[in-house]
């Protein structure tokens, strides 16, 4: 094991976890509206809507996500001859991706309130609107943040997947520096050591969030 | 108050409710008693709509609840409702639980809606758990802060769905209280429950029920000591 290179490298490997962070971000925020959205058309009444949001999070489910990444950069362009930035592709790809997961775990958070929760706030002259902002998404929120801490440590890793579409973050870095420095081995683990830091730190991060809306336990 | 007219439920092939006739008047403490199954519970979630039947007029105040015009929130306000299973909202302590929909749904005033609401708690002894949550209650004390919760809204009639059904025995007593208390009050109240004793105490009306109709209604004395059908002759004497 040499890691000599990393003197001259380094940069490659800051630059890259720098692309991969902003990747992730965008894809949690967006990936989150798009979830919301997908969620609410699930629970809703309307056959259609509901029908559009469970196919939607089938397929994406049903595919795999490098699929889904060359379809929306080769894709896109040659049908609709729109042109992306790759960055933009990519965080559109993973939050095509994510959004579908997120819908699922919102939804079962909503739907994992207990139904007496509904009925009671109801049966005091609530609207629905009402019902859900003050009694069914604060519960919700708590059976969801779990999952969803989990998600977006799904989405830091999974980000990996767009340095097939040339963006250059942490992994399309590392293979750089693999093929500069004839090293196969050791540049994967500094990658792989910086997926964990940024991972577990999230994964920190989300533990204490969720002890903080467990008080009124 | 209420009118009830011809009430039919199905849930798909299931006829839970066939063809209910009955009038709730003002004051009056009807209990509605029945095997499992009977359609009690049904019956008095069509009440306030959490069930919305498959036939029939329902009147309350002399607006029809199952027309589409009427405005059921409203309505709901005025019809309280305690469940079998509390139903606390666990993320508020019992105070805010109490507050939230005088606050939300009738706009009172922060103040009033506590002040009230201290009431209610001193009312059912509790007034030292306003700041608690829901989970560091018994079931007798949660039970007792639901019914405050619904009362807080004022309304003009209270459903009880099995209140007692769901509690330790020694929590049975301190819940029927607090409705006894709320009876001789003169509060209108329907209540589905399987305890026998309150209702011979209490209720001025009895109704039995089976398989999804009203088998036979009277005072007490006429339910308990000589009922008609042998149908509740059979259920008495297996419950009591």
């Amino acid at each position: 094991m040499d890691f000599s290179f990393l003197s001259k490298y380094y940069l490659f490997f800051l630059n890259g976890a720098k692309f991969t962070v902003v990747l992730a971000i965008f894809t949690v925020i967006f990936g989150v509206i798009l979830g919301v959205i997908l969620a609410l058309m699930r629970i809703s009444n309307n056959k259609l809507l509901n029908f559009i949001g469970a196919a939607y999070v089938e397929f994406i489910r049903g595919t795999p996500v490098l699929v889904q990444v060359y379809l929306i950069f080769y894709g896109l362009p040659s049908i609709l001859g729109i042109n992306f930035p790759d960055m933009v592709a990519g965080i559109l790809a993973l939050t095509i991706n994510s959004g579908a997961y997120v819908a699922e775990i919102i939804r079962a958070g909503i739907q994992a309130v207990d139904k007496g929760q509904l009925e009671a706030a109801r049966s005091l002259g609530m609207k629905y609107t009402t019902a859900m902002r003050y009694i069914i998404v604060p519960q919700a929120i708590k059976n969801i943040l779990p999952a969803l801490g989990n998600e977006f440590i799904t989405v830091i890793k999974e980000s990996s997947i767009v340095s097939v579409i040339g963006i250059h973050e942490l992994m399309y870095n590392a293979d750089t520096v693999r093929g500069n420095t004839f090293r196969a081995f050791e540049p994967l683990i500094i990658a792989a050591v910086m997926y964990f830091v940024m991972t577990f730190t999230l994964s920190k991060l989300m533990g204490k969030a969720e002890r903080r809306l467990k008080t009124s336990d | 108050m209420i009118k009830v007219e011809n009430l039919n439920k199905k849930f798909e092939k299931l006829h839970v409710l066939k063809g209910i006739d009955v009038e709730i008047h003002k004051g009056e403490v009807v209990v509605v008693i029945g095997p499992s199954g009977s359609g009690k519970s049904t019956f008095l979630r069509c009440l306030n709509l959490l069930e919305e039947a498959t036939e029939g007029k329902i009147f309350f105040e002399g607006t029809s609840i199952m027309d589409k015009a009427s405005d059921i929130n409203k309505l709901r306000e005025k019809i309280g409702m305690v469940f079998q299973q509390f139903n606390l909202f666990p993320n508020m302590t019992v105070l805010d639980n109490i507050t939230l929909a005088p606050l939300k749904v009738k706009k009172t005033s922060k103040g009033e809606a506590e002040e009230t609401a201290y009431k209610l708690l001193k009312r059912i002894g509790l007034e030292d758990k306003a700041k608690s949550y829901p989970s560091q209650l018994s079931g007798g004390q949660k039970q007792r802060i639901a019914i405050a919760r619904a009362l807080a809204m004022s309304p003009d009639v209270m459903l009880f769905d099995e209140p007692t059904s769901a509690l330790d025995p020694e929590m049975v007593g301190e819940v029927l209280q607090v409705m006894k208390e709320l009876a001789n009050e003169g509060m209108t109240m329907v209540v589905v429950t399987h305890e026998m004793g309150f209702a011979k105490e209490v209720a001025d009306r009895v109704i039995f029920m089976d398989e999804g109709v009203i088998l036979e209604e009277g005072t007490p004395e006429e339910i308990f000591n000589s009922p008609k059908q042998p149908r509740t002759q059979d259920f008495l004497s297996k419950v009591l």
